[in-house]
């Protein structure tokens, strides 16, 4: 099976601060669900940073589809990103631009044409039942709501690997299940490679996934 | 509302100084007018015991643009009431020749001492006129004015780059976010970059824009053509072509730049 994700003694740290994740080697297949659980503060957001490129190895090789990040350049690295969708646990929209225009973010990146983008636009504010709050600012929406809006646009592009980070961490039960249908779907539908960090692995999920535990820096495969 | 807003503070600031620098520009050409003007009623005497042609003394010194001489009939004139027509006559070929010196322009107070120096070597003039004195303390006004003028640009200068400074921490800051998550899903530094271009260039164009309609309005100005009217000068205030052109392009190259700093500085969060 492909690999999508091989990470060989790596260890990672924010600048001169102490070892977050040390010495960790393991590989993701292409087209599997992965969910990765650990305490907070355990590194599990610093894992994620580090598979898009934000936090570079410190030691060891992290291979990324292909794209070997330890010292990758930055057309490279913009390139890798392109062909991922992140869902941050801060969301991290864009204030000023209205909540279409945010989804919008990765077709406009990705060069789409103008009236594609605008129908993909609408499908997945349908899809994320957001379609009335079309030409809203986050601002004006519900955390809730912002979050289905990062959702929305982590799918939009058809990335190959979704990285997403705690996507249920402050939502309701009907949002929690509209997002895990939303990465169900892209899963099974577009195999796409999944990777979510979560407190709560749901219950009633319909595909295979695999699980890590990140702990005292090291990180073990639960399932 | 929030697009004015976003537009207004760069606006004046690059608009304040492009009016600093028109401003200074006029300053300038008024001096230069005024110097010319200077020039038409600044003249050197030079008195010689014969009579010297006009290119002899056009080859003294090249600053001399002209010279006449002055008629001594009217002089005579007064005298040769009492006097027999042959002693006038004689009276004619002894009096001295006199010189009037027009210069091609306002002579620094050291080229006036050359041009001294330099008639005082022929040895037929035995006298000149520079009169120094009136034209010294008018030099000196003229060059207290450049000053003034010079300074209160460099004030403005200094004021406004001060006020640039903080409004790229401003644009830092808010752009700053924007670029992060652009550059997240792997944008390019230009396309990163291209809304905060965008406004840079739109902006030195509305401030470009403004300063020429301001400038228009004032160069046809009652008020503002009377006062150079009152000093004699003819000048061009706003030359809507080139004077446009400069400050337009001052205005294009002083955001580029700051749109640029900001690019540069941008820093990814970790
Ligand atoms: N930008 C940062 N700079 C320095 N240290 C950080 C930064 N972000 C997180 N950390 C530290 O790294 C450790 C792991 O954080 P994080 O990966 O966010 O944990 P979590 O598993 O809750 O997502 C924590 O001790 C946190 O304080
Ligand atoms: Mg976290």
């Amino acid at each position: 099976m492909d690999k999508v994700i091989i990470a060989k003694d790596l260890s990672l740290a924010y600048s001169s601060s102490e070892t977050i994740i040390n010495k960790v080697n393991f590989s993701i297949d292409s087209g599997s669900f992965v969910f990765i659980t650990g305490a907070s503060g355990s590194g599990k957001s610093t894992l994620l940073k580090s598979l898009y490129g934000a936090l570079k190895p410190k030691h060891g090789s992290l291979v990324v589809g292909s794209v070997e990040l330890r010292g990758v350049s930055r057309s490279r690295l913009n390139f890798l990103r392109r062909h991922i969708g992140i869902v941050f646990q801060d969301y991290k929209l864009v204030k000023e631009w209205s909540i279409d225009k945010n989804i919008m973010l990765p077709l406009l990146i990705n060069g789409y044409v103008k009236s594609v983008a605008n129908n993909q636009v609408d499908k997945l504010l349908k899809h994320v039942r957001l379609n009335h709050q079309s030409g809203k600012f986050p601002l004006e929406l519900s955390g809730g709501e912002q979050q289905r809006v990062a959702m929305a646009r982590a799918l939009a592009h058809n990335p190959v690997l979704i990285l997403a980070d705690e996507p249920t961490g402050n939502l309701d039960e009907y949002s929690s299940q509209l997002i895990w249908n939303l990465l169900e779907g892209a899963n099974s539908q577009l195999n796409t490679t999944v990777i979510v960090v979560t407190h709560n692995i749901p219950k009633n999920l319909n595909v295979d996934y695999k699980h890590f535990h990140i702990e005292y820096g090291s990180i073990h495969e639960v399932c | 509302m929030r697009s004015v807003k976003n537009h207004f503070s760069l606006v004046i600031a690059l608009l304040s100084i492009l009016f600093s620098m028109q401003v200074f520009l006029i300053a300038e050409r008024s001096i230069e007018a005024y110097k010319v003007n200077l020039a038409q009623n600044y003249s050197v005497i030079a008195v010689s015991k014969k009579q010297l042609e006009i290119d002899e003394i056009l080859e003294i010194n090249n600053i001399i643009s002209d010279a006449k001489e002055l008629s001594p009939d009217s002089v005579i004139e007064r005298l040769s009431s009492d006097m027999r027509s042959a002693n006038v006559e004689l009276l004619k070929l002894t009096m001295p020749k006199f010189y009037k010196l027009s210069l091609t322009h306002y002579p620094t107070p050291d080229e006036v001492k050359n041009l001294k120096s330099d008639l005082l070597k022929s040895s037929s003039i035995k006298k000149v006129e520079d009169f120094s004195h009136t034209h010294d303390t008018t030099y000196k006004l003229l060059l207290l004015f450049k000053n003034v003028v010079t300074l209160f640009a460099i004030v403005v200068l200094i004021v406004t780059i001060l006020l640039i400074i903080k409004e790229l921490r401003i644009w830092q800051y808010k752009h700053n976010e924007r670029m992060s998550i652009m550059g997240l899903f792997g944008a390019a530094l230009w396309l990163r970059s291209a809304v905060l271009f965008r406004l840079a260039i739109v902006d030195a164009l509305i401030a470009g824009f403004l300063a020429f309609g301001i400038f228009v309005y004032l160069s046809s100005s009652p008020w503002v053509l009377e006062q150079f009217d009152t000093i004699g000068i003819n000048i061009v205030i706003f030359n809507q072509v080139d004077d446009f052109l400069l400050i337009l392009g001052v205005a294009m190259s002083i955001s580029i730049l700051l749109a640029s700093l900001i690019v540069l500085g941008h820093k990814e969060e970790v």
